[in-house]
């Protein structure tokens, strides 16, 4: 689960991490009133949407004067920010964070992720702040610094100040260096976070080291005990499709094809969108509904299946184990007739109780196409889809 | 002979007294040799208590020193999976298997760092178990798609790993051992620490690895198999058509950064010579074909 950067930095200034001070706005006259209460001469307007790379996509201004702060949060409240992130069609920018303008001597990056080989916690720093991380590891990737943390002994002191001096911040900022790398690190662990990333990580012309922006990204399985961090999710950043999904306790992914694909298992159901393609369809979905799929889930997968004006065919494909072939067949068949099914329908059964299965699609009366195997399917759903 | 289990292994299950594990002890009791092989359950404050003449014991150690058991499967909710694995850890049993799916990510990097140093080996979390056909079966697959045979299966996801069991089968291509590592990020058994011991089983011939977008498991182990793997492998990556930066459904399955891409694991697979796929509905014959050679 995403948050947004207003929120990450709530959350990184919990843990003693220094970040500039702002407010977080849903109108442009809560801009200005909030610019008129930080008070100084320079502040930051910023786009907050979970997409990163606002600033390029015009997200981010400077403003000199409360005129200049109006009018930067009229230009981006409401905008459709496109960014490298966010697809061509953009994301609608409803919040902003007003901060107080800092002067940046130096823009550094740190940021936190797990690494599967080495089964820890990984620091990575770099003295290219503010530029995707990708980027600096594709082109200039000795100017990283990794640190893989001992999960009982933390990232320590020592570590700590390595890795600032390694990015150049200097020998009289390196203790604040290490409050903000040992405070992100607690935030990450204590918070349950996939991934963490404050990029970028400033120097200013004071001399103070600040979190100037921050990214956060947290597990879904440990959301249970972070009550707070489920209270800062922003469902309008999400697909609705996807959101609508999870309260049915389905795992659901939009993709831009024209078949619908309903699948038991995550990596069959990849595997279905796969030889969708390979037979020259264009999948329109991901979507697993797990190994205990009733016949409402079954139709509440339809139902969200047939949502996606592009649909032109339907694929349900289903290796029966723990869940037999009849109890999905009941369920495709009530589902077929409860949302008036008007596209194509092809089932492919095999597993538990499979027969069964099949003679309860057969005398349904339904139109519905047997796919014999997962080739078979695949090209039958190709097919129908073309209108063949 | 087969890889890490077999009739003669005997199993507790941890999580025995809810729904899931009644219903999955049920049925692999009823499997092959399942029951001589499931002698114990685990659930805290409720020894004394059976099911289906299975005894309950309050604690791993107890079910071990009481039957002998040297195994262990976990059905426990994903909030006390980690600690679970940890309780087996402890009791020093050879192999835990791990069901539970949505155990968070921190909890299993703290158990694997505990388990460093230790001998007992982990399959799983979010795995559908492991399988030795006509002997024992220890999970949640299906036992009645499996043929005793040859070919070894290793895979990350549950039902993907069906289909090539059945297509194997089908085919009259039976299986040595089937084993499902599960598809989170942290977690035990790894793609090559089950090619070895597969490499090693001289009642195996062959392998099917299935593999999909995340990490870096699959290369690892092609280049493992590239040095060292004596018998053929074919392979099949899931994935090729999902978007970057979003989980499919498997916590483990995403491409981050530009990492963990189908096409890239494809290639370096085929670089380290495993016969691999783009067609999940042709595993079965493709290994067919190469074993005809």
């Amino acid at each position: 689960m995403k948050i947004h950067e207003y929120q990450a930095k709530e959350v990184l200034r919990q843990y003693g991490v220094p970040t500039p001070r702002g407010v977080a706005c849903f109108s442009v006259d809560e801009a200005v009133a909030a610019a008129q209460q930080l008070g100084g001469s320079v502040w930051v307007v910023k786009a907050q949407i979970h997409a990163g790379g606002r600033g390029k996509g015009g997200g981010v201004k400077v403003a000199r004067s409360l005129e200049e702060v109006r009018s930067a949060a009229q230009q981006i409240l409401g905008m459709q920010l496109v960014t490298h992130q966010t697809g061509a069609e953009g994301q609608k920018v409803r919040r902003l964070l007003i901060e107080e303008g800092a002067q940046i001597v130096k823009e550094l990056y740190v940021g936190m992720v797990i690494d599967r080989s080495k089964q820890r916690v990984a620091l990575m720093a770099s003295s290219e702040g503010g530029m995707d991380i990708e980027e600096v590891a594709a082109h200039t990737p000795e100017k990283i610094h990794k640190v893989w943390i001992d999960p009982v002994a933390g990232l320590t002191d020592a570590e700590s100040d390595d890795v600032a001096r390694k990015i150049g911040i200097p020998a009289a900022a390196v203790a604040q260096a290490r409050t903000c790398l040992q405070g992100l690190y607690r935030t990450f662990v204590e918070k349950d976070a996939m991934l963490a990333e404050i990029n970028p990580l400033v120097l200013t012309a004071d001399g103070r080291v600040v979190a100037l922006d921050a990214k956060f990204n947290f597990d879904s399985n440990a959301l249970y005990r972070h009550p707070e961090i489920v209270a800062m999710r922003d469902l309008d950043e999400e697909d609705p499709a996807e959101v609508e999904a999870s309260k049915f306790d389905l795992s659901y992914i939009s993709l831009d094809g024209d078949i619908g694909c309903l699948v038991n298992g995550a990596g069959l159901a990849m595997a279905t969108m796969d030889i969708i393609k390979l037979y020259g369809g264009s999948p329109a979905n991901f979507l697993d509904v797990g190994g205990g799929a009733s016949k409402e889930k079954v139709t509440e997968a339809f139902k969200l299946m047939l949502k996606n004006p592009n649909i032109k065919a339907i694929l349900v494909n289903i290796f029966g184990g723990i869940m037999r072939c009849d109890v999905i067949a009941e369920g495709v068949v009530a589902a077929a007739r409860e949302v008036h099914l008007s596209v194509p329908l092809v089932v492919r059964l095999e597993g538990t109780n499979v027969e069964l299965g099949k003679k309860i699609l057969a005398e349904s009366g339904l139109p519905i196409i047997s796919g014999s195997d997962m080739a078979d399917a695949a090209q039958k759903v190709v097919a129908a889809a073309k209108g063949k | 002979m087969s890889i890490l289990i077999d009739k003669n292994t005997r199993v507790m299950t941890q999580g025995m007294t809810g729904k899931v594990g009644q219903f999955h002890t049920t049925n692999c009791k009823a499997y092959a040799n399942g029951a001589n092989c499931f002698v114990a359950g685990v659930t805290p404050g409720k020894e004394g208590q059976s099911f289906e003449g299975i005894p309950v014991y309050n604690s791993v150690l107890d079910a071990k020193k009481q039957t002998g058991a040297t195994v262990s499967v976990i059905y426990v909710p994903p909030a006390y999976a980690a600690a679970a694995i940890d309780e087996a850890v402890e009791a020093d049993l050879d192999l835990v298997i791990c069901i539970t799916e949505g155990v968070p990510v921190h909890d299993m990097l703290r158990t694997r760092y505990k388990m460093q140093g230790k001998r007992t080996i982990l399959i799983g979390p979010n795995c559908p178990g492991l399988i030795t056909p006509d002997e024992i079966k220890i999970g949640i697959m299906p036992g009645h798609i499996h043929r005793k045979g040859r070919i070894g299966v290793v895979s990350r996801s549950g039902t993907l790993t069906y289909e090539a069991v059945g297509q194997l089968s089908a085919l009259g291509m039976g299986q040595s051992s089937c084993v499902g590592i599960g598809g989170d990020p942290i977690n035990g058994m790894k793609h090559v620490d089950v090619m070895k011991l597969f490499n090693d089983d001289p009642e195996t011939d062959a392998v099917i690895m299935v593999g999909e977008i995340g990490g870096s498991d699959e290369e690892e182990c092609a280049r493992w198999i590239k040095a060292n793997m004596k018998k053929p492998v074919v392979g099949f990556i899931a994935g090729i058509t999902a978007p970057e930066g979003k989980r499919m459904g498997h916590a483990g399955a995403i491409i981050s950064g530009g990492q963990g891409g189908a096409e890239d694991k494809l290639a370096v697979m085929e670089e380290c010579g495993i016969h691999i796929t783009r067609n999940s509905a042709e595993m079965g014959k493709l290994m067919q074909k190469v074993l005809k050679g």
